[in-house]
């Protein structure tokens, strides 16, 4: 009861320091659109945003099409709309595989030290010896296109982050006199890890996870640009810039739009999660 | 001096294998006949049956591994399976052009950020401070490609100022740079506007100071140069994420470098090419970074003797 007010006011005080970034604020505003678009797609647009109507290619804004109409008749405004629903897919399945494969190996990693640490962080430093980029570029080579293997890629070059922020967290927790004292009255080692640490890693990770699905949507939109991530005719804002490149001198009007969507979708992330780290640990920031 | 430097040489050297072990796997995580994926699909069986060979395919994995390390280290990377060239040759072709790209845009970089973070840090919480902070923002959250695209339709095609894409004269470099710039001016100009911050506020700068010298030497040669360090090392670790914005970069300007090789390698599922262009990456990635270290060691003498 006593921990619950506790954390309650410690939440409420972190709440109001949220609150008055406005910067987060703002990208809290942007991410909760983004969020409704994902969810209201089929409210929003009505009809098929993948069906061609070759009669009208490459239309400018008008009142029916407000955004205009890419080379094969599609609505932009309709495929930007859809495309939030697989920007978001993508970027909530990366972080899940960072969190899946990235806490544990951190906790372990952290926790245990020794012969596995070194293993582990071995494996890491390979992988950090890649730019996140160029790691799901070439994580995609092995797997294939698609929108499974841009998750898999994506998420796969995040993890190292993930473990280098758990283990380096752990490490600093483990110290404690209450890990000690659950290490003395016989606890397990996974219900220290759970119970007692994992708890104390949450800011960074929460911190982490809002920027990481920025940069996952960035990553996605960059393999779809490059051909290679989600394909046609799955409304992806990247690969709709893609097929806009070919067209650019005779309607750069549908590169424009698209590109707005990644960008101030990304920014609401970036926006966000400066906020969250200032207001709940400022010990992150950068 | 020699000691530190010997020790950061050897420590990359767990990296390497650890690159190349994940290169040896990488082609044998595939699907198929690992000699059928390196000569790819037009292949004849002749062709499949010497890679086999050359490689010692029908060897145990270990030995596949050793004969694979002795390729690698006299830097035979095969031939590629698209246009049948060796892949080295291919990759010293285009190499320059990318790091010609990713030069002009670290120089453009610093030029821009490292100013912006000063001034930034000389008024900190002024508009002109907000201003940078949002530019700065703006530039990570910005799609590189997208920027391209839209410096294109500005620069190409309303104003006709600048070619569109394609190699030649400078000015052909100049969009691509630009591009590649945008994003890694914005964590110079972050880095530097907090590391200054720092420095600003610092005894030896109120030393500075109170000794009556103007604020133009103070803030340039008493905090800059204490802020350098971290400033370097944003720089060299941007230097990777340049690397795969040049991959975005090249496709959108057609500039023939090896991130235009690479995705098109991809796309033709050109094995022995996707390899080495991974390889060519990673050992770039490693010798700035090794780079930065030993500007590290010459800028501040105290990490000589750690």
């Amino acid at each position: 009861m006593a921990e619950n007010r506790v954390s309650d006011s410690h939440f409420k005080r972190n709440w109001a320091k949220l609150k008055r970034n406005k910067a987060a604020l703002i990208g809290g505003l942007l991410i909760l659109l983004y969020v409704m678009s994902a969810l209201l797609a089929p409210v929003l647009y009505r009809g098929n945003p993948s069906a061609p109507n070759l009669m009208k290619s490459l239309e400018l804004p008008s009142l029916e099409n407000p955004l205009g109409t890419d080379e094969l008749g599609r609505s932009i405004l309709g495929r930007i709309i859809y495309g939030s629903r697989i920007s978001l897919l993508i970027a909530i399945g990366v972080v899940s595989v960072g969190f899946i494969i990235g806490i544990p190996l951190g906790l372990i990693s952290g926790y245990y030290g020794g012969k596995i640490d070194f293993i582990i962080q071995r494996i890491t430093d390979t992988m950090l010896a890649f730019p996140g980029f160029l790691l799901a570029l070439g994580l995609v080579a092995v797997l294939g296109v698609g929108l499974e293997n841009t998750v898999i890629s994506i998420g796969i070059s995040m993890v190292p982050i993930y473990i280098r922020l758990v283990r380096g967290c752990v490490l600093s927790v483990s110290e404690e006199v209450y890990v000690e004292a659950a290490k003395a009255v016989g606890t397990s080692d996974a219900a220290i890890l759970i119970r007692h640490i994992l708890p104390n890693v949450m800011v960074p990770i929460t911190v982490q996870t809002t920027l990481g699905m920025g940069m996952a949507i960035l990553f996605a939109a960059g393999l779809g640009f490059l051909g290679i991530g989600v394909q046609p005719p799955t409304p992806e804002w990247g690969a709709m810039l893609g097929s806009a490149r070919s067209y650019l001198f005779r309607a750069p009007h549908v590169a424009t739009f698209p590109g707005i969507a990644i960008f101030l979708s990304v920014l609401s992330f970036n926006l966000f999660g400066d906020g969250l780290r200032d207001a709940l640990d400022p010990r992150f920031k950068l | 001096m020699y000691n530190y430097l010997i020790k950061r040489l050897l420590s990359i050297i767990p990296v390497l294998i650890g690159i190349s072990l994940l290169l040896f796997f990488m082609l044998r995580m595939l699907p198929g006949d690992p000699a059928q994926v390196l000569a790819g699909q037009m292949a004849t069986p002749e062709e499949i049956q010497n890679i086999r060979s050359q490689l010692g395919l029908d060897r145990p994995i270990h030995q596949q591994y050793a004969i694979y390390l002795s390729h690698l280290v006299r830097l035979d990377l095969g031939y590629s399976a698209r246009t049948q060239n060796p892949v080295i040759q291919e990759i010293w072709a285009r190499l320059p052009n990318t790091m010609l790209l990713a030069m002009v845009a670290i120089g453009l970089a610093c030029l821009f950020g490292i100013p912006a973070g000063i001034i930034s840090a000389m008024r900190p919480y002024s508009w002109i401070d907000y201003a940078v902070t949002m530019m700065a923002l703006f530039g990570i959250s910005m799609p590189v490609f997208w920027l391209g695209l839209m410096l294109v339709v500005v620069f190409s095609i309303i104003l006709q100022w600048l070619p569109a894409g394609g190699t030649g004269g400078w000015q052909y470099v100049i969009l691509p740079s630009i591009t590649l710039a945008s994003f890694v001016v914005a964590f110079i100009a972050r880095m530097t506007r907090s590391t200054m911050l720092e420095t600003l506020s610092q005894d030896f700068t109120t030393t500075a100071r109170s000794k009556g010298l103007t604020e133009k030497i103070v803030v340039v040669k008493h905090a800059l140069r204490n802020a350098l360090i971290p400033i370097i090392t944003v720089v060299g670790l941007q230097f990777g994420m340049l690397l795969g914005g040049a991959v975005l970069t090249e496709t959108v300007f057609a500039w023939p470098g090896i991130g235009r090789l690479i995705v098109d390698s991809i796309l033709a599922r050109d094995y022995p090419m996707i390899q080495g262009v991974i390889l060519i990456f990673g050992l770039l990635y490693i010798l700035v970074n090794l780079l930065v270290d030993m500007i590290y060691a010459f800028v501040d003498p105290r990490i000589r003797y750690d």
